[in-house]
């Protein structure tokens, strides 16, 4: 499976990635911004998210609100989101509204500033701060995504704080904090667009030089803090956390390779084999066997700097305690750690990952964000193609290899929930 | 530099929902073939009618568990030794029940199709149920009851659906059961639900993707045209009990910085002559990001992340509700503007602009909804499922476009019942109760979670 892809730079530096796709008349629209919560201020954790919120409250001719209004009328589907180091922005249209989508898109790259007001900046803010209620403060292990990094990267370290941020950080963000971040990462030579499915390429192009080629490359950007850690944690770090939760569960971590080295497909399909599905091993001995688990996946952060993390999240039956759970799972990746994998396993998790991979490109907008992502971080989008082969590569030599210098008791992680009421009791 | 102008649309180019070949063979088991040339796969679901609407009465979860344990093996292969054929093919096998049919399918490389599908036909026909299996799924049915007592989110749906259906409707428990009544639930069971149920000619095998629709169609016949029809039973009804008169329902938890909020009733079933404009209706009121209740509760007022409303659609009735988490000391605050929005839409027609942006969305967005095998194969699954007419994809955007405001006023009026509203929040009741009373809506009900998952009591 080969798809198209071409690509563009303009004058101001904004690439452009087209892969054309003509089965159905839909046209996705994504934009990456290479910048996330890893370039924020120490003081200012979760800005780029209530950052990515106000690219929704308007532009210069875009009233708040408007660009969901304007994209639904289209017959669209839309939204953008925030992690670590990227931050998107997406569009799903009939092929015919193409123009309108890349026309909001650039609207608010070159002319967000215009339409802010402190009204809005207040909305957001109160939006945002639901948003940590409801994802983090009142939800049952809630905290693991910022408990997480914040175990496994030193203070400081770029991925180390909350991306959701804090109450007070969120607080304390202004105007002039908006103006000074949109002057700093948002600019075409800070990001990617790509458009896939029934459109044309020049006609693509033409319309992308009249409305994002006139945008000014701006200054240099400050550097992220150094990212470069060891590539072990050296350690089995442990932070235990009682929390409002009825049964223990394991977010066991590794240091691992980054994404887009040659290690992390090997790392992934590592990640396969103990917890993709209920062949996984994991799940036939956690689940099925010892029956002290209910649930147990594994997956990766996708980091492309200083180290990824590999993680397992190990939910425990009723009855079975934190210690026990954690002891279960550490066995079995001890188990791997030292005997490493059989070509079998290999065979059954590449099997798994090749499906994913190709179901993923059926939508047009996964295949676009697939492309985005290669290009930002790896510089090249079109290694998208060469995905298929680099897990159908991955041999059990190598899993085991990577096992044995990974999984082992010097790089491990531990956030392990405990049911508060247990804590008390023990205490 | 001026900047360029709005652009208007293009020419639209036309969307065809894919064609597909329907046949039914002799034993009563129906086949469905929709090829869809494009990326190489395929996905193979089996539906059967027999959804949680199918259970008896008293064994609520009983079509759950029964789905569930088809994937834990057949007579010929262990459940590890199942789920290592499927995933060596590349498929994860997926097996689950809803309310109106349980599904089990995968999704493969179409090189794959043949052994699949051998695979999955083993399933449907020969699976094991195993005791040990079997009590392994009910167990972890009760964890997972035991969890939702701590999620404040499940538990407002959980406690909702209670509420709106009333006790001895088959919607007032959950699809999969709940604590006594999984308790009860044994083996013997569900090898008889299983014979009950799966006949063929309650099973639709449906195939969409890169495939060729006859060879693949034969390829399933010749597994499946010898199966035993059996003999078939007709479906029990759900109850009708629902809630009569407006009530309050608060949900005790401790502390909690949010209310999860729901709003709402139970409501006519799926087949309703009015469906696509209750469609329409549903996407002003709280359907789409820009609507009514969205807009009010987060965009002006920021009490919430979100706030939508929805219809779940079922064979013998729906659960309309408005859903939302609120900052604690706005609670009621946002419960006056879920209601004023209610009364609303049903008190004067929705303006062109909102009209519009509807009927748009919905028209425009309908080839977006299935791009992907999988999502194919659900809709052609909902369509059998629920009986639709075969032109129902054909039609579907004539019918929304024809929608007036006088439709969507009148089956607002219809529909919507405000007498009959049950309005819960879950969240700290020394928070919310206060102003919740003095709004006087109606009885209020407080609900002490009767498994409280921290020692915290509120004093």
């Amino acid at each position: 499976m080969r798809l198209p892809i071409v690509t563009h730079r303009l004058a101001n530096g904004l690439r452009v990635v087209i892969s054309e796709d003509h089965t159905a008349p839909i046209a996705a629209v994504n934009l990456w911004y290479h910048v996330g919560s890893a370039n924020e201020r120490l003081d200012r954790t979760g800005f780029a998210h209530l950052f990515e919120h106000m690219l929704f409250q308007g532009s210069e001719h875009v009233d708040a609100n408007e660009h969901f209004e304007a994209v639904q009328r289209a017959g669209g589907t839309l939204n953008g989101s925030t992690w670590l180091e990227r931050t998107n922005y997406y569009e799903t249209v009939p092929s015919n509204q193409l123009a309108l989508a890349l026309w909001l898109e650039a609207d608010r790259m070159g002319r967000l500033l215009p339409a802010l007001t402190q009204q809005k900046l207040d909305t957001q803010r109160d939006v945002v701060k639901n948003e940590r209620r409801w994802s983090v403060d009142n939800q049952p292990y809630g905290t693991w995504w910022e408990k997480l990094p914040a175990l496994c990267f030193p203070p400081e370290h770029p991925f180390h704080h909350s991306l959701i941020g804090s109450m007070d950080d969120l607080t304390a963000a202004t105007l002039e904090d908006v103006a000074e971040f949109f002057a700093t990462y948002y600019s075409p030579d800070n990001a990617v667009l790509t458009v896939v499915g029934d459109v044309n390429e020049a006609e693509t192009m033409a319309l992308v030089e009249e409305y994002f080629g006139g945008f000014p490359a701006r200054r240099a950007r400050p550097p992220l803090r150094d990212t470069v850690v060891p590539e072990v944690f050296g350690e089995w770090r442990r932070d235990l956390v009682p929390d409002d939760v009825v049964v223990p569960r394991l977010f066991l971590a590794f240091r691992s390779p980054v994404f887009g080295s040659p290690r992390y497909h090997v790392a992934s399909i590592c990640g396969a084999i103990l917890g993709t599905g209920k062949g996984s091993r994991l799940y036939r001995k956690l689940v099925r066997d010892q029956q002290v688990a209910t649930a147990a996946t594994a997956y990766t952060f996708d980091l492309s700097k200083g180290s990824d993390l590999l993680i397992l999240d190990v939910t425990a039956r009723p009855g079975v305690s934190a210690q026990r759970l954690e002891a279960a799972v550490a066995q079995e990746v001890d188990v791997l750690q030292r005997g490493g994998v059989s070509e079998a396993e290999v065979e059954r998790a590449v099997a798994l990952v090749t499906t994913e991979f190709v179901v993923s490109m059926q939508s047009a907008q996964s295949r676009a964000d697939k492309l985005s992502q290669y290009a930002t971080y790896l510089g090249s989008p079109e290694i998208l193609n060469e995905q298929v082969e680099r897990f159908a590569a991955v041999t059990a030599a190598q899993v085991t290899e990577f096992a044995a210098k990974y999984l082992g008791p010097d790089n491990r992680a531990s956030l392990l929930y405990v049911p508060r009421q247990v804590e008390v009791k023990a205490a | 530099m001026t900047a360029p102008s709005r652009p208007a649309p293009g020419k639209p180019r036309t969307y065809a929902f894919p064609d597909s070949d329907r046949r039914t063979l002799a034993n009563g088991l129906t086949i469905i073939t929709a090829p869809l040339p494009r990326l190489p796969a395929v996905t193979v679901l089996a539906i059967a009618d027999a959804g949680a609407e199918t259970d008896p009465a008293g064994r609520a979860g009983l079509a759950a568990i029964t789905a569930r344990a088809l994937a834990e093996g057949t007579r010929h292969r262990s459940g590890d030794a199942l789920a290592d054929a499927f995933e060596r093919l590349g498929g994860e096998l997926e097996t689950d029940a809803g309310w109106t049919r349980a599904e089990c399918g995968t999704t493969v490389l179409s090189a794959r199709l043949e052994p699949t599908l051998r695979l999955l036909t083993e399933v449907l026909r020969e699976p094991a149920f195993a005791e040990g299996d079997v009590t392994r799924l009910r167990e972890e049915r009760l964890a997972e009851l035991l969890q939702i007592e701590a999620e404040p989110r499940e538990l407002a749906d959980d406690q909702f659906a209670r509420i709106a259906f009333g006790q001895g409707n088959r919607y007032a428990e959950p699809v999969a059961g709940s604590t006594p009544t999984v308790s009860a639930l044994t083996t013997a069971d569900v090898a008889a639900h299983f014979e009950r149920r799966y006949l063929p000619r309650n099973i639709t095998l449906i195939m969409a993707g890169d495939i060729d629709g006859a060879t693949t169609a034969g390829l399933a016949e010749s597994m499946c045209g010898l199966w035993d029809p059996g003999s078939y039973v007709p479906l029990p009804g759900v109850g009708d009990a629902a809630r009569a008169t407006r009530a309050v329902h608060i949900v005790h938890r401790a502390d909690a910085p949010q209310t999860e909020i729901r709003v709402g009733h139970s409501s006519v079933p799926r087949n309703d002559p009015d469906f696509h404009a209750i469609t329409v209706m549903n996407a002003i009121l709280g359907g789409l990001f820009n609507s009514r209740i969205n807009l009010n509760l987060r965009e002006r007022h920021a009490f919430t992340y979100g706030a939508f409303s929805s219809f779940d659609w079922r064979r013998q009735g729906s659960l309309f509700e408005v859903s939302t988490a609120v900052r604690s000391d706005v609670t009621a605050a946002a419960l006056t503007e879920i209601l004023g929005e209610i009364d609303r839409i049903i008190e004067a027609e929705v303006s062109d602009s909102e009209l519009s942006l509807a009927r748009d969305y919905l028209t425009g967005v309908f080839p977006i909804r299935f791009e992907t095998t999988a999502a194919i194969a659900s809709a052609i699954a909902i369509q059998e499922s629920f009986g639709l007419d075969p032109a129902y994809y054909d039609e579907y955007r004539e019918r929304i476009a024809a929608v007036s405001a006088a439709d969507v006023r009148r089956v607002a009026e219809r529909i919507l019942d405000p007498s009959r509203l049950q309005i819960l929040a879950v969240g700290d009741p020394e928070m919310i109760r206060g102003p919740i009373n003095a709004l006087d809506l109606g009885d209020v009900h407080e609900i002490v979670g009767k498994e409280q998952p921290t020692s915290t009591v509120a004093g």
